[in-house]
């Protein structure tokens, strides 16, 4: 059960970590296309704040901070009873509340599959795709080092 | 006696609708966009960001088109902005091993796990105008090559093995980590409040002392062990969730510079170390930050303080560039009473210095005058 349960959290947080990430023009298509419901009560938010980030001193040393971030967070409840969360930077609210709702709807194990296959599941791949663009694009500006022949043979 | 004085109401409302008119300029140049400034002058935003110590792309390119392209006016709209908000928290610290690199290069290592990364830099560039920019040629898809994902141990790791690098800056088990948005500065202050002051610091004002310590003042022998940049994850630890909650990705630049030390009363021969780490794609800006980081740590190990770029206060009080601005440019305001106190006296001194030097001529004016 504690395996279970702690699986469950590490997939919870991936996709509030996919939705955290997603533009809130991919959310919003893609939640339109899935015909996700939108119903939920508010509990907070959507709203905007600042969080201040750590850096550790000399990359692993003591914490310090190094400046803030605007995050956005909202708290729903869905009809059934799930409470939502979502923090993501920036300052879109529709995004907030809607990664809110998905990940109450995430909860409710009727509606979990539902969730990840046509709402996360895609918006990892786009993820994913721009991510492995980015990582070859750099990996072409990799020096390649070698010797140069000297000597009149 | 002090009287007061109102005006000029309706000549500052002109002058603003004035501003708004040159600030659009010619009406038949499309207005910018928000999205082509985040997109085109992506390092321009990164230093609004840095310096106005607030990662949001949008309200940089906001901020610098209402500033006119002044970043240091944008900087300062910025700062002003981030005081309207609330505060959620402190993120955990970021984990820079775990950055998806866009950039890493090393001048003590040529060969490194990872390798030597140039990623989108002007190192190597010619720097000439390219007229074909003006003209608005179409870009080239850069090329991608397959990538080994290779794990990308920091530098500074890889010297410590050897034992000759001190270990990464630590503090007291106890010490919360300061925060100069909240408590007032103190000195002397503890390295991380310095460090969060360096970030936030005036890119120009760290350059030239940086420069001015590879010049001799506070001479202290920098390599660049590292510089990557690239994206890292955020996490925030909040009430509602048995977890870290993610937030998303940021882009940040960390510099590692290495010093070499010859050793002192407080610690043996080896390689010391400054840090830098700015938001964005800052890579000058963070290489001054960490020159001026090891400059200041003079004290701690046991150097003598003979320069400006090791005297601490001298840097950190006038390393903001909003309250330097602030402060000298209050004098374009008016000062008419101020002044009047000050004319009144120079006169009265003056008066008094030419009795004494020249007291005939005194005395012939003074029965002119009658």
């Amino acid at each position: 059960m504690r395996g279970q349960e702690a699986r469950d959290q590490a997939e919870r947080k991936a996709a509030m970590a996919t939705l955290a990430q997603s533009s809130g023009d991919d959310i919003v298509r893609l939640w339109n296309e899935a015909g996700l419901p939108s119903e939920a009560e508010l509990l907070r938010g959507p709203e905007t704040g600042l969080v201040t980030l750590r850096g550790r001193i000399g990359g692993g040393g003591a914490p310090f901070n190094v400046g803030e971030a605007t995050v956005t967070r909202a708290t729903v409840r869905l009809p059934s009873g799930q409470v939502g969360h979502c923090y993501a930077l920036g300052r879109d609210k529709q995004k907030a509340k809607l990664a809110a709702i998905a990940d109450a709807l995430w909860q409710d194990p009727a509606r979990r599959t539902e969730v990840e296959t046509r709402l996360i599941a895609p918006l990892r791949s786009t993820l994913t795709t721009a991510q492995e663009k980015r990582r070859a694009q750099t990996a072409a500006t990799k020096v390649d080092f070698f010797t140069m022949v000297r000597g009149e043979d | 006696m002090y009287v007061a004085v109102k005006g000029g109401e309706a000549a500052i409302a002109n002058a603003h609708s004035l501003l708004a008119d040159r600030r659009r300029g010619d009406r038949s140049v499309p207005a910018l966009r928000l999205d082509q400034i985040v997109e085109q002058l992506a390092l321009g935003v990164d230093r609004v960001m840095s310096e106005g110590s607030l990662y949001d792309r949008e309200l940089a390119a906001l901020a610098i088109v209402q500033a006119r392209g002044d970043m240091i006016e944008a900087i300062f709209l910025v700062r002003a902005y981030r005081t309207t908000l609330p505060r959620f928290g402190y993120t955990r610290p970021i984990d820079t091993g775990a950055m998806l690199v866009e950039r890493r290069v090393s001048a003590t290592y040529k060969d490194l796990p990872g390798g030597q990364l140039l990623g989108p830099t002007f190192d190597y560039t010619h720097r000439l105008l390219d007229p074909e920019l003006a003209a608005g040629a179409d870009v080239a898809e850069p090329l991608q090559r397959e990538s080994e994902a290779h794990a990308m141990p920091r530098v500074s790791a890889i010297l410590a093995r050897e034992g000759l690098i001190e270990p990464d800056g630590e503090m007291p088990g106890d010490h919360v980590p300061g925060d100069i948005t909240r408590e007032p500065l103190e000195f002397p202050m503890a390295r991380d409040i310095r460090l969060q002051a360096l970030s936030r610091g005036d890119e120009g004002f760290l350059l030239a002392l940086g420069y001015s310590t590879q010049r001799g003042y506070a001479r202290n022998h920098p390599f660049v062990g590292e510089i990557r940049i690239g994206e890292v994850e955020l996490e925030l630890d909040v009430p509602e969730l048995p977890f870290a909650v993610p937030l998303g990705k940021m882009r940040v630049t960390e510099c590692q510079m290495v010093n070499q030390f010859k050793g002192s009363a407080k610690a043996p021969p080896q390689f010391t170390r400054g840090y830098g780490l700015v938001f964005g794609q800052s890579e000058r800006k963070a290489m001054a930050m960490a020159l001026c980081d090891r400059a200041l740590r003079a004290t701690e190990l046991g150097e003598d303080v003979v320069a400006a770029a090791q005297d601490e206060e001298f840097v950190i009080s006038h390393s903001d560039n909003v309250q330097a601005t602030g402060f000298v440019e209050h004098l374009k305001l008016p000062h008419y009473v101020d002044f009047q106190a000050e004319l009144d006296l120079v006169r009265r001194m003056r008066a008094e210095y030419e009795a004494r030097e020249n007291p005939a001529r005194a005395e012939d004016k003074r029965e002119a005058a009658e």
